[in-house]
């Protein structure tokens, strides 16, 4: 079996702040790290490698050149290969963008049976781009998999998470994952692994090797538009309402009709 | 020092695993008197905590001493019984095998070892000869293929736990070699040989969750095999093995002083006393430029010792021994510190601090004393 998963370096937005003048995000300082939907979705291709003999995991990103540190970290947790998909074209991307780019380089890469993904990135949280590239490769995607049960011949079963349980899905290979947390806990490095991933080789790919438009791909060809960021401000304290039943409904009823909301 | 990139995911690693693993809870209940647990153990040698700088034929990692200090200060930062557990592998338990090991030996003995499904105890103090090594007692004789070994070895970590040791015996019984290091010998035991017994674990004052305790040996039959290395090198060995040993002593000594920093700053911030923070008065912040002065200081020669250990330099034993010596000082000072800044607190067992001071107290002590180390150092510059 051959699998992909498709893989994103952020910003850790635990320690990110937002710079309340520009409304842009203070990135300096702030350690990158592996999307954690995107541990998950690895972990989840390698624990398939485990189960099924003769599976190879490839890793793929779209980013700027220090994304090799966190595609090596993919390598230390056991991909065997790692694709980047790095170009000033490619910058500036959003969702509809990024998915035309990863899509290119998922072609290149060769046949696959499964490509996972992590529901969505902690720097944007728009959870687009692996239904998006499931879309542009023309196969279908399920999303928010919570358990992949059974890898058939030619289907996967796996359940995908609602919000007050979950759907059994059967799905036709080839297909498009995305993982949420509870799919799996991902494994950690060996100190083995990664003095391999150091020796390793990481295929870097422009828009050339793409072979893509490059109208297609990057800032140009992004129609979403941040137009500001900000953090929300927190809500001021409470007011705690006193004395009989009726008393209390009366003054609410005051104060909502104050404030037009009744 | 500036660290490469593949040693900063080396830390990513051992952090993570450190604040993963390594909860609060489970920490305390170990130094109350809990097993260390064995599922633990089992996951440090998974992530390849046993055998970092083991060759990878013999089950290792493949990696290099900076990384070992890196791994053995993040893990130690937590919890340093737990540095003491994975750090024992890599250096007491192994590194006599890497010195001196036959082939067949190396397969045996280290590849387990490494991987962490055995574990090694490393037996050369004895109840008379500590910082004396050359005062060993305990005698082999040579029997036809055997040697048959008696004596008592002390204060020897993991062993009412560990499947083999390696043990320092005296073979050349000519008046020349008498009370000197010539002349010892280096054997594997198996820990399940007839004539080998443990004394009872020692109730020490820190490091509690490894025991520690005497093994006792009555005319056990050692194979020749078993011999390791050559006949009467064996104080080389254990003198090599012990260079390794305190990179690992100064690299748990800077991980715990790390940990103790961490809780003297965080505590220095938070507390209040007459209406301000305890980090705004002088008295307290100096003492916390000191520990943050000392504490890199310390860190500085420790991964000096190791690039010098990596890169096969002749000085690399001097710097392992002045990083032991400073780190493990330094260790003590910084947790006293961390406690004195926690003020009654400090004293007691729910904070981290409390803890920390106890088990860096034996960093001073074992794998060569600060004496021993100070020995050492102005042996080698003006010399013995």
């Amino acid at each position: 079996m051959k699998i992909f998963v498709l893989v994103k370096q952020v910003p850790d937005t635990n320690e990110v702040t937002i710079d309340p003048v520009t409304g842009t995000l203070i990135r300096e300082g702030v350690p990158s790290i592996l999307n954690p939907d995107d541990a998950n979705a690895l972990e989840e291709a390698l624990a398939l490698k485990d189960k099924h003999p003769g599976t190879t995991v490839d890793v793929v990103s779209m980013g700027p050149p220090q994304a090799t540190y966190m595609l090596r970290e993919c390598l230390a947790m056991g991909a065997d290969g790692a694709y980047l998909l790095s170009s000033r074209a490619f910058g500036g991307a959003d969702t509809c963008a990024t998915s035309t780019t990863l899509a290119a380089g998922v072609k290149k890469m060769g046949d696959y049976d499964i490509i996972f993904a992590g529901r969505q990135a902690i720097d944007g949280d728009t959870a687009q781009v692996g239904p998006q590239t499931a879309q542009r490769l023309g196969i279908p995607s399920v999303s928010y998999v919570q358990k992949v049960r059974e890898v058939k011949d030619k289907t996967v079963v796996v359940e995908r998470a609602l919000e007050d349980g979950f759907e059994v899905v059967e799905v036709q290979k080839p297909c498009v994952l995305t993982a949420i947390k509870e799919l799996n806990t991902p494994r950690y490095m060996t100190i083995k692994q990664i003095e391999d991933a150091y020796k390793a080789e990481i295929t870097v790919w422009d828009e050339k090797a793409l072979n893509v438009d490059t109208k297609t791909v990057g800032l140009i060809a992004s129609p979403t538009q941040v137009m500001k960021s900000f953090t929300p401000p927190p809500k001021g304290a409470g007011e705690m309402l006193h004395g009989t039943i009726p008393e209390m409904a009366a003054t609410l009823v005051a104060k909502l009709t104050e404030k037009h909301v009744l | 020092m500036i660290f490469s990139e593949k040693h900063e995911l080396i830390r990513k690693l051992a952090r993570e695993f450190a604040e993963n693993e390594l909860p609060n809870d489970l920490l305390d209940a170990i130094d109350e008197g809990a097993e260390y647990p064995k599922e633990l153990l089992a996951k440090m040698g998974k992530a390849g905590f046993y055998g970092i700088k083991t060759p990878v034929e013999y089950g290792g990692q493949g990696s290099d001493h900076v990384s070992y200090v890196i791994v053995v200060e993040e893990i130690a930062r937590a919890s340093a019984v737990s540095a003491v557990w994975m750090s024992g592998a890599n250096s007491l338990g192994g590194g006599p095998l890497m010195f001196s090991g036959t082939e067949e030996q190396l397969q045996k003995y280290l590849t387990p070892v490494a991987k962490g499904d055995k574990i090694m105890a490393f037996a050369l103090t004895e109840p008379g000869a500590g910082s004396d090594a050359g005062g060993t007692t305990t005698t082999a004789v040579k029997d036809g293929d055997h040697y048959v070994l008696n004596g008592r070895k002390t204060f020897i970590t993991t062993a009412p736990v560990a499947d083999w040791a390696i043990v320092y015996a005296k073979t050349d019984f000519s008046d020349k070699a008498r009370g000197k290091s010539r002349g010892i010998s280096a054997f594997i035991v198996d820990m399940k040989l007839p004539g080998v017994s443990c004394g009872k674990a020692e109730h020490k004052m820190g490091i509690i969750g490894c025991p520690t305790s005497d093994i006792i040996l009555e005319d056990v039959r050692i194979h020749k095999d078993d011999l390791l290395g050559e006949e009467n090198r064996g104080f080389q060995n254990a003198m090599k093995t012990l260079d390794l040993g305190r990179i690992g002593v100064a690299a748990t000594s800077i991980g715990v002083a790390q940990g103790a920093f961490d809780e003297a700053v965080k505590y220095a911030k938070e507390r209040k006393q007459f209406g301000r923070r305890l980090a705004d008065f002088q008295a307290i912040s100096f003492m916390i430029a000191d520990m943050a002065t000392k504490l890199q200081a310390a860190k500085e020669l420790t991964y000096r010792a190791a690039q010098l250990k990596d890169i096969g330099s002749p000085e690399a034993g001097t710097a392992a021994s002045m990083a032991k010596y400073y780190a493990a000082e330094a260790c003590n000072e910084i947790c006293a510190k961390a406690v004195q800044i926690h003020g009654g607190y400090g004293y007691i067992r729910e904070y981290k601090v409390e803890r920390m001071y106890r088990d860096c107290r034996v960093f001073t002590i074992f794998e060569g004393t600060s004496q021993v180390q100070q020995m050492v150092i102005v042996g080698n510059i003006i010399g013995k």
